[in-house]
């Protein structure tokens, strides 16, 4: 008898407000109607993925000093549109990414044990930090958090909220309407923290959520990022690259956790993913590219160009060469995203590229940035999703779809029912919380964890 | 005699708003702390017709004590955010406002500000916001970055309390220039420029206080009802009494006891200078209504040991009865009412079953709703966003 297969995890990522998010196709509906969100839930929770996942972006985007305006532009508040998705959906989980450098423990605490009660156990964080003051300008903290704090201040943060979170003892309210009795007599502990982050002290004021902990879910591939996912998270949400790539970094990280006692599968690593299907793999590759070409207008190909440059490449005709001007050293052009560490050899390796290949500005963007993770037949994307667990360089996908709201739809219809075939996804919700959709224990209560 | 159609809210906390109220044979106490209690108090008020529900908030546990815990076990404790209980409710209800309270103290305004923007998206243009001060001690030692005196009702500190107003009235201000900051029309999809928005129709608010700068916009479009619904309860205790609803609310909750009373502040309200359309007053009410009112609030005031006390004039009486008060505190000016229900679902059933029909005897309640906005509903238009240029 053979043992069971490892079984896929997936994740709906909601399309972002980037280029991978193609708005001039007729099928692009509404970023922010929440028939969009309902749409993208509902289709996930019908091809019975583990959860739904909201980026973050907390100032709009620039470039050049002004608002970037060729991508999608505006996102709802993730916590409250989380809710209002707890509503009409059952069992999918509801992952929000929102930053430990612009919220407060007790508040935001109470916001994600609020949204674990609403969803019945289906609430996840995942926890990003910022350091650039840029985003402060939108806040009263304001200003910038060295860049060596992100971490501690993330560690501190999580910490403190799961200190916040035990402090209700799970038999908290026993509602005894005869004897008068709403609570039991010391079950709400008194909290006090002191630590380089956060000094509070006082009790939390929402009962024991049903998960207990929501999920934690980490971004990030740095050493620091694989450390802090080690100690604290749940699931580790990372880059996507190729098979090898993904063995190492999954050796790398689940070897991590026994430093701090925790148990290979109590850390799921999901890469992102992105995805182009057809009837065959030669019409995947053709849509693939047909994707590609939407996702990098004529100016996009500019923009992408001017950040590399750092400067302004405004002049030059995208479906043009690449002219002969050396970046900027030291010139900082674009704002709200990473930023590029060395451009003089990123654009080294750029113009290597385009004249091996004799490519247009635009052809050579599309080359260069982000193509497809998967591309093929259902069967294919099937099998490649399938190899990427099976030989653990992954243990699931968050899928980020280029539609919005149907940009699932393929997927679902089409991949989940071989990936069912297979035996390696789920054919129904066994468990109800998202702890259970990843196979995770309860945390013990006042357990330090 | 012509009625004018009286406006009607209901105000969600818990289990009601007696203190014993979950000890009442109606409630359900051990449900308090899941989505279905809410929906089903929230679909009754739907049903009834009311324009908005309110629902509390605060930053620290209930306590009896001015500031403080208590260590009572015999009332209810523990809340939910209440924004993102209000847009949990949003899907399951389609023309009643919604109307959570959030603190402006502790919170960042830019986030609380695109939580209601999200909240009007979600409900198709039902939001509304309660805004409400934390000044207590307790609730900033869950913050730890503002030294605050202990409250103390016999010794209020009015240079402390006006500090929070003033603060509550930028961050409404942040919160509002952030709802405009996108103009409608922001959104374009120009496929031949490739240009998704037009940023000469995003504007940065460029807000500075003595609190927080905010430097916009938003992240978050401009909602559906352009401005959401402001909201204030004001006792009249601030140095120059209602400055916070004149600056900054388009509905002030007052607590007055009497008719005359009612009358007093209605034109104190009214003697504070304000641009724009005046500030709806309404009225806010603690309300037993049936048959057996009085005799379930004896009950309950002796389950608590002590009689009901609040800063609301309580009510405890038939339906017809609180109609006939509704309708002469109106003679006094009160525009509409919010109207706390002693015990839920029981007092929250008798007003939208019974009240309402009372009131629509007398011509001052709709028999279905007139509009599909929360500011349709109160009579308000969509204002146009600030930062649109005038028409040459």
């Amino acid at each position: 008898m053979t043992a069971p297969r490892k079984q896929v995890h997936l994740a709906a990522h909601f399309p972002g407000v980037n280029n991978t998010t193609v708005w001039a196709d007729p099928r692009s509906e509404s970023q922010i109607d929440f028939a969009s969100f309902e749409h993208l839930a509902r289709t996930a929770e019908r091809g019975r993925f583990d959860f739904f996942f909201l980026a973050e972006g907390l100032r709009l985007r620039e470039l050049k000093g002004r608002i970037h305006d060729l991508d999608v532009v505006g996102r709802p508040e993730s916590l409250t549109v989380l809710s209002a998705l707890s509503a009409v959906t059952t069992r999918l989980g509801l992952a929000a990414t929102v930053n430990a450098t612009f919220n407060e423990p007790y508040e935001l605490a109470r916001r994600l044990a609020t949204l674990d009660h609403l969803s019945e156990g289906r609430a996840a964080w995942n926890v990003v930090t910022t350091s650039d003051a840029f985003t402060g300008e939108n806040f009263r903290r304001g200003g910038y958090l060295d860049r060596a704090d992100r971490y501690t201040r993330a560690e501190e943060f999580v910490r403190l909220s799961r200190t916040l979170w035990d402090s209700w003892q799970p038999s908290a309210i026993v509602a005894d309407q005869d004897r008068g009795a709403f609570l039991r007599p010391d079950s709400i502990a008194t909290v006090r923290h002191q630590g380089r982050h956060f000094d509070i002290e006082g009790r939390f004021n929402v009962p024991r959520s049903p998960q207990g902990h929501p999920v934690i879910i980490q971004a990030g591939d740095s050493d620091e990022g694989r450390e802090f996912a080690a100690a604290t998270a749940d699931v580790i949400f990372s880059r996507h690259g190729t098979l090898e790539e993904g063995r190492a970094f999954y050796i790398d990280v689940k070897r991590r956790l026994a430093r701090h006692g925790r148990e290979p599968h109590q850390l799921k690593i999901m890469p992102a993913a992105t995805f182009a299907l057809g009837d065959t793999d030669a019409e995947a590759t053709e849509r693939a590219a047909e994707i590609r070409r939407l996702q990098v207008s004529p100016q996009t190909a500019i923009a992408f160009l001017e950040q590399i440059w750092g400067r302004d490449m405004s002049a030059y005709d995208p479906e043009g060469p690449l002219p002969d001007v050396e970046p900027a050293a030291d010139q900082s052009l674009s704002q709200g995203r990473v930023q590029l560490a060395d451009r003089v050899a990123v654009a080294a390796k750029w113009r290597a590229v385009a004249e091996e290949k004799s490519l247009t500005i635009r052809e050579l963007v599309i080359e260069m940035t982000g193509r497809q993770s998967f591309v093929g037949s259902p069967a294919t994307v099937a099998g490649q999703i399938d190899e990427f667990v099976q030989t653990d360089a992954a243990d699931g996908f968050v899928l980020v779809p280029h539609l919005t709201p149907g940009g699932l739809d393929d997927f679902v219809d089409r991949v989940v029912p071989l990936l069912q075939e297979r035996g390696v996804f789920r054919t129904e919700y066994s468990g109800t919380t998202l702890r259970d959709h990843l196979g995770l224990t309860a945390p013990v209560p006042g357990g330090a964890s | 005699m012509t009625t004018v159609p009286l406006h009607l809210a209901v105000a969600l906390d818990g289990a009601g708003w007696h203190p014993a109220a979950w000890r009442d044979p109606a409630a359900r106490p051990r449900e308090l702390f899941t989505a279905r209690h809410w929906a089903a108090l929230v679909t009754e008020a739907e049903r009834g017709l009311l324009d908005f529900v309110t629902i509390e908030d605060a930053l620290g546990l209930q306590s009896t004590l001015f500031d403080g815990p208590d260590e009572r076990v015999d009332q209810v404790r523990g809340r939910f955010d209440a924004v993102l209980l209000a847009s949990a409710l949003a899907p399951l209800t389609t023309r009643i406002g919604l109307v959570p309270t959030a603190t402006t103290t502790h919170t960042e305004p830019f986030h609380v500000a695109i939580g209601i923007a999200t909240l009007d998206h979600v409900s198709n243009g039902r939001a509304g916001w309660r805004v409400q001060l934390s000044p207590r001690r307790t609730e900033a030692a869950h913050f730890g970055h503002r030294d605050i005196p202990l409250l103390d009702p016999d010794r209020v500190d009015l240079d402390h309390l006006a500090n929070l107003f003033d603060e509550a009235a930028d961050a409404v201000e942040v919160a509002r220039r952030l709802w405009d900051s996108w103009e409608d029309d922001a959104e374009i999809r120009d496929v031949p420029t490739g240009r998704f928005v037009d940023r000469d129709r995003l504007h940065y608010i460029d807000f500075t206080g003595p609190r927080f700068s905010v430097k916009g916009p938003s992240i978050t479009p401009r909602p559906p009802q352009g401005q959401p619904i402001v909201t204030v309860l004001d006792h009249g205790g601030s140095r120059v009494p209602y400055e916070l609803p004149a600056r900054a609310a388009d509905i002030v909750y007052v607590t007055p006891h009497s008719r005359a009373q009612a009358a007093a502040i209605v034109e104190q309200v009214r003697s504070v200078p304000r641009d724009g359309q005046p500030v709806k007053v309404f009225a806010d009410l603690l309300v037993f209504v049936g048959d057996d009112a009085a005799g379930r609030k004896a009950r309950l005031d002796e389950l608590a040991g002590a009689e009901l006390t609040s800063d609301a004039a309580v009510f405890a009486g038939t339906a017809d009865e609180l109609a006939e008060l509704l309708l002469d505190w109106q003679q006094a000016g009160i525009e509409g009412y919010r109207l706390r229900p002693g015990v839920v679902p029981v007092d929250l059933k008798a007003i939208t079953r019974h009240l309402t029909s009372a009131l629509r005897r007398h011509g001052a309640f709709r028999s279905a709703y007139e509009a599909g906005t929360l500011r349709g509903l109160l009579g308000l238009g969509r204002p146009v966003s600030r930062y649109t240029a005038p028409v040459a």
